[in-house]
């Protein structure tokens, strides 16, 4: 019987946290994407936070968490709202539309 | 917790709180008075108001000695208490900038200094956080107000396009800050700095590697290379006064903010740590220099002399004594003064047609508006360091703390990225100097021409204070000591 530890959640963690970057860099279609991304590098780092937090046997990484929850929570706000002031303004939200500016 | 002990902790964050209640206050004021111009005008006084009352509560009201509150969350010391006394002040100049421009622009609400408030709180949390948990709350309630205030302009393509990517980049620079968070929590076993400072002394490679992700989440607030991608788009699409506060407090917050986490839990890492440093530093001033010899829009210029000053400070804090501490922070103020009065010139650029921001549009500068020409001139020049105005001093301090390290090559490579980015400081004032004239510009209300003028004439008037300037910033760095 596989005995899931520490070590298994660290991975599953950056896994997720790798997709999440790469969903940033490499999707080029939609900006909501880029949104569930972001979301997913938090969740990732959820995960790691209470998975040192079991293991430690601290508190401190929980509450952690939840405040990362909360943040979560108030940054999609301000990203849906300015996702909806951009598309008011150009009609789409093709993350390829995201170019009036060199960068 | 008993009442006198709560008291006593809500008294090391008093200026935290006048920011919050005003700006909670100011927000329910702002929906009740009649009128959109007279609610942003009111709601701008009073939170100029607010900030200088912060920062005098900071610098007179402060309990002495400080200490920590909230079981070591928070910290007040001589170093977080120099950093908040800058940091408002440059939000209140920031304010005073904004003025005219909003309600010229048609976007004058009375959201924008309830957001500048509620950044400015961020930011004065960020720099008194003695925990991973205190850091990450300040940080987001900055970049979030951040965020809306790049997107201020709602109506513009430009502004929207702006606020987007910065909010991409930024969420993702958090993403990478806290997964290092993460790491350093599981492989120090506590978020608090002291503990992790006992850590840091015999450092695992969990604890490497959450040090990595921190500083490069943090890189990108200071916009460092290579994370300074979206400095100039920012500074370009959003409102001048907008990237005015931008290049002023939160770069001089997040960069105290940076110190700290490097100096306290991850002091012991230095040998770690300096090597990213270095690497920072040396790409920024790369980029910087190089990448604003093309620009044609001031406010990228500005973007891309940001990106090379942030290289020049973390050239003095790859030394990582207590000396090139007290030189960042003498360095970055002298910033701060400087670039809050270049944007003021550029806020001086309106044409009857509307704001230009085009490098061109300074041609002949010298013979329209002489006195503004001259202020701008000795800003430039201050900011890129040329002898003997008063930014010189700062970066020498910076260049000579990295040598008494023995990072003698850095500073000569500083050295020669600063003598190029003079090229496109003097390219400017070429326009400015030697051009005919196109067309003039019209007079600058009094607010803004005031703080072009001031900090114009602090390019030299503050040498006389520079020694006064190096005693509190001596005694502010004195708490990394030993």
């Amino acid at each position: 019987m596989l005995e899931i530890g520490l070590g298994h959640y660290l991975t599953l963690a950056a896994i997720l946290f790798t997709i999440g970057v790469f969903g940033i860099f490499v999707n080029r279609k939609n900006v909501i994407i880029l949104l569930m991304s972001i979301e997913l590098l938090l969740l990732a780092v959820n995960i790691n936070l209470v998975a040192f937090s079991a293991h430690l046997g601290d508190l401190a990484g929980q509450v952690f968490a939840m405040f990362i929850l909360t943040v979560a929570a108030a940054e999609a706000a301000v990203g849906l709202a300015i996702l909806v002031v951009f598309f008011r303004n150009r009609g789409d939200i093709a993350v390829e539309g995201v170019n009036l500016m060199k960068g | 917790m008993t009442a006198t002990e709560l008291l006593a902790d809500l008294r090391l964050i008093v200026p935290e709180l006048v920011l919050a209640i005003g700006a909670l206050g100011l927000l329910v004021a702002g929906v009740f008075i009649r009128g959109e111009q007279a609610a942003s005008r009111l709601v701008s006084m009073v939170s100029m108001a607010l900030l200088v009352l912060a920062a005098g509560v900071a610098v007179f009201l402060a309990p002495e000695g400080g200490g920590t509150a909230f079981n070591g969350a928070i910290i007040l010391d001589s170093f977080a208490l120099y950093a908040k006394a800058v940091v408002f002040l440059a939000a209140a100049v920031a304010l005073v900038l904004a003025g005219n421009f909003l309600e010229a622009e048609r976007i004058g609400r009375f959201e924008y200094p309830v957001l500048i408030l509620l950044a400015t709180l961020g930011m004065s949390v960020m720099v008194s956080a003695n925990d991973l948990i205190t850091l990450y709350l300040g940080l987001e309630l900055q970049s979030l107000s951040l965020y809306v205030l790049a997107a201020f302009n709602r109506d513009s393509l430009r502004a929207s396009e702006a606020g987007l990517k910065y909010f991409v980049l930024g969420a993702l620079s958090s993403g990478l800050l806290l997964y290092g968070a993460s790491l350093v929590y599981g492989f120090a076993g506590s978020t608090g700095f002291d503990a992790i400072a006992l850590a840091a002394a015999d450092p695992s490679v969990g604890l490497i590697f959450g040090l990595v992700f921190v500083v490069s989440g943090l890189a990108f607030k200071i916009s460092a290379a290579p994370f300074h991608m979206w400095t100039p788009d920012v500074y370009e699409g959003a409102p001048t006064p907008v990237a005015a506060f931008f290049a002023t407090a939160p770069k001089f917050a997040a960069m105290m903010l940076l110190i700290r986490v490097l100096m306290e839990p991850f002091g012991a890492m230095a040998d770690q740590w300096q090597q990213i440093t270095i690497i920072l530093a040396i790409l920024s001033m790369a980029i910087g220099a190089l990448g604003a010899l093309l620009q044609t829009n001031i406010k990228r210029l500005m973007a891309y002399s940001s990106i090379g000053n942030m290289g020049y400070a973390l050239v003095g804090l790859s030394a990582g004594t207590e000396a090139a501490v007290w030189a960042v922070m003498l360095y970055m103020t002298l910033y701060v003064i400087g670039v809050a009065g270049a944007f003021g010139v550029i806020l001086s650029m309106r044409r009857a047609e509307g704001m230009v921001e085009r490098i061109e549009d300074l041609a002949g500068l010298s013979k329209t508006r002489p006195g503004l020409a001259l202020a701008f001139t000795g800003l430039l020049l201050s900011i890129g360091g040329m002898p003997f105005l008063v930014g010189f001093f700062g970066k020498f301090l910076v260049f000579f703390a990295a040598v008494q390290a023995g990072l003698i090559w850095l500073a000569v490579l500083g050295g020669l990225f600063s003598t190029i980015s003079i090229a496109y400081y003097l390219m400017v004032l070429k326009r400015v100097w030697f051009d005919e004239p196109v067309a003039e510009f019209l007079p600058a209300p009094a607010s803004i021409a005031v703080i072009t003028r001031v900090a114009g004439i602090g390019t030299v008037g503050l040498l006389l204070l520079v020694p006064f300037m190096l005693g509190q910033v001596m005694q502010a760095s004195a708490v990394f000591g030993g």
